[in-house]
């Protein structure tokens, strides 16, 4: 049972890695990607076409597929959210879902249905594991994967905290107009934190590759992982994501030992148990479910 | 100067929207006597464009009235289809259970409103999808659905398939009409003015007194039963029912596109972007993937560029009102000349829709 406990939160590090993007654009933007996950699997796939194309391993095409994914970013935040948020709260919802439906289908167009995986082209290190104390087994990439989100959670914060590119996007999210007063380009921070939310997903996308399948269709449960992971944790820092992820992965390992098919199922309980309490301690309406991160609590 | 033509009328329609109440009827009394003069095939054609009709209505009025964006509205179809597997499979006959299935599934979403209806904007919108993908393990787990594998409306098969075809299409053309009537005539009355404020400002709707989560939940319940009810159409036409092809997440999204082309938060225009789905549906269906591709593509584009929609667009062009739900304050041009022209009276025509 430790076993299983340690591979949930291993897991949880992949949650937190793909939703602390959907996270950071959310209380940057106030705009919830419904593409998140799609573009999640696009990075994916384009790792997956370099490797199995032209031989690229999938590390070294994360120095391709990265950058790639912040002009992405960059260029969705130009060319649609912009345009989009200036008409209300709603309309965001329509175009990233329309984008998710384009992303989906232009991928089974050019890839097809078959499911892929980018655990051929890393070696070993899809299987190897090491041995920990009390003969447990841990795989390494699931370390890395873990490892990864922390230092990736945990420079998102500094960069934040101190950096003055950071805080001009910590200060746009507090309150455009006012930081605008000030000198601070609200249009270039908001592209700015777009394209480092892609690059996060670029990298959670690489992960799902290597530590399982993907389809083109993949992208839509990956979107609902990653709210599960940052509503459940979304308590004021950076660091709830990674809570919420361990948390979801944990919920779906224990209904994966109640019922064969209790995985998914477990995870989207746990989803609504913490929502529900959520919900019912706080007075009023669910303004920040997704609060901002590096916030303090006043 | 008389105070005849001063003072501003409100009208609730207008000539134009007096001969559309009659073509409205003449054009549903002509449905209803089709299948005489129709192949089987273009009944049944009819009978996915009212259900597609239905989806789009039932999606605006919570979206385009209730500013309750939903990607989850797929779990109250799926539902519908099944509690009418569940009933018919108890003994019921499958016709009623069709219509006693989208009264069930508005009886769910009613303790699921409580909970959901506290979510904001993008929340609310992926909380209905979760809901949604549990809604389809739970029902996966179900004996009788058999898991993916699916199971059929048996019973249905007692019933000859022509009459059964035609008896299907008047049930969708009843169904359609009635669901468009309730929506309409709420509209149109007193509850209207307030889901009308909501959509506007719900703040400001709440400060001057609206009762906004009472209103939003009646709209989510009334979305719900229609959703619910055309699920079990389909079903009703297609006769198998699959979890994964009735919870897919491709059903919100046919009613956001037609929403979004026809006009959200326009009463026609869900209408209208049903008819131009079901135009492209006929058109380019057989594409596959590209079909899908453009369906999204035009979403993004509409949401870009016109997110009024069509019939937004031409409403806000020619003044033009077909089925009126809101009012209308026509000014008088003043010919007294007395000066006291304001700069209402500019413009004849100030609408609230």
């Amino acid at each position: 049972m430790s076993n299983q406990i340690i591979q949930g939160i291993l897991l949880g590090g992949y949650y937190a890695l793909i939703a602390c993007g959907l996270s950071f654009m959310f209380s940057v933007m106030r705009i919830i990607n419904l593409a998140h996950g799609s573009l999640a699997v696009f990075a994916a796939f384009a790792l997956w076409w370099l490797a199995s194309r032209f031989h690229i391993s999938p590390l070294v095409g994360l120095l391709i597929v990265l950058p790639l994914m912040a002009a992405t970013g960059w260029a969705l935040q130009r060319f649609l959210l912009e345009r989009s948020a200036r008409g209300g709260a709603l309309l965001p919802i329509l175009t990233t879902f329309g984008l998710a439906i384009v992303i989906d289908n232009l991928l089974f167009e050019q890839f097809g249905a078959d499911t892929r995986s980018l655990a051929p082209y890393i070696g070993s290190l899809s299987y190897d594991s090491w041995e920990w104390p009390g003969s447990i087994y841990v795989g390494k990439l699931a370390v890395i994967m873990f490892a990864s989100a922390v230092i990736l959670l945990g420079g998102l914060q500094l960069f934040l905290t101190h950096t003055r590119l950071g805080r001009s996007i910590r200060a746009t999210s507090e309150d455009p107009d006012t930081a605008g007063l000030v000198g601070v380009d609200a249009r270039r921070a908001n592209a700015i934190a777009a394209a480092i939310a892609m690059v996060t997903v670029g990298l959670a996308g690489a992960f799902l590759g290597m530590r399982a399948t993907f389809d083109p269709y993949a992208g839509a449960p990956q979107l609902l992982f990653a709210f599960e992971a940052a509503v459940i944790g979304g308590a004021g820092s950076l660091w709830g994501t990674l809570i919420g992820g361990i948390v979801l992965a944990l919920a779906q390992t224990l209904g994966a030992q109640v019922h064969p098919q209790g995985f998914l199922i477990g995870g989207h309980v746990a989803f609504l148990i913490v929502l529900f309490i959520r919900l019912s301690t706080s007075g009023l309406g669910l303004r920040g479910l997704l609060r901002l991160p590096t916030r303090k609590p006043t | 100067m008389s105070a005849v033509s001063t003072s501003p009328v409100i009208e609730r329609g207008t000539a134009t929207s007096r001969i559309a109440a009659i073509a409205v009827a003449v054009i549903i009394a002509l449905l209803a006597i089709a299948p005489q003069f129709l192949s089987a095939g273009a009944v049944d054609r009819m009978t996915a464009l009212f259900v597609y009709v239905i989806l789009a209505a039932m999606w605006n009025a919570l979206a385009g009235f209730g500013g309750l964006v939903s990607v989850g509205q797929q779990v109250f179809f799926g539902l519908g289809a099944y509690f009418a597997i569940r009933l018919a499979d108890a003994g019921l006959n499958p016709f009623l259970a069709l219509f006693a299935s989208g009264i069930i599934v508005g009886a769910v979403s009613w303790p699921l409103s409580l909970f959901m209806l506290r979510l904001r904007n993008g929340e609310f919108a992926i909380g209905m999808w979760v809901i949604a993908a549990l809604t389809h393990l739970l029902v996966n787990l179900d004996r009788l659905v058999q898991g993916e594998t699916g199971t059929s409306l048996i019973s249905l098969n007692a019933y000859d398939a022509g009459a059964r075809r035609a008896a299907i299409y008047w049930l969708a053309l009843a169904s359609m009409t009635a669901l468009l009537a309730i929506l309409f005539g709420l509209l149109r009355g007193s509850t209207g003015a307030a889901i009308r404020a909501i959509r506007d400002n719900e703040d400001a709707a709440a400060s001057v007194g609206v009762r906004v989560t009472g209103t939003k939940r009646l709209l989510f319940v009334l979305a719900a039963f229609g959703i619910g009810i055309a699920g079990a159409l389909w079903l009703a036409t297609s006769i198998t029912f699959q979890p994964k092809t009735y919870f897919n997440v491709q059903w919100t999204a046919y009613m956001i596109f037609m929403v979004l082309v026809g006009g959200i938060g326009t009463f026609e225009g869900a209408i209208l972007g049903a008819l131009v789905f079901f135009l492209i549906e006929t058109w380019f269906g057989g594409t596959g993937v590209w079909y899908l591709v453009g369906l999204g593509a035009t979403a993004v584009l509409f949401s870009l560029f016109l997110p009024r929609g069509l019939w937004g667009t031409i409403e806000e062009r020619f003044g033009l009102r077909l089925l009126p739900v809101g009012y209308r304050v026509r000014f008088p041009a003043a010919t007294d000349g007395d000066g006291m022209l304001s700069p209402q009276q500019a413009t004849p025509y100030r609408e609230k829709a």
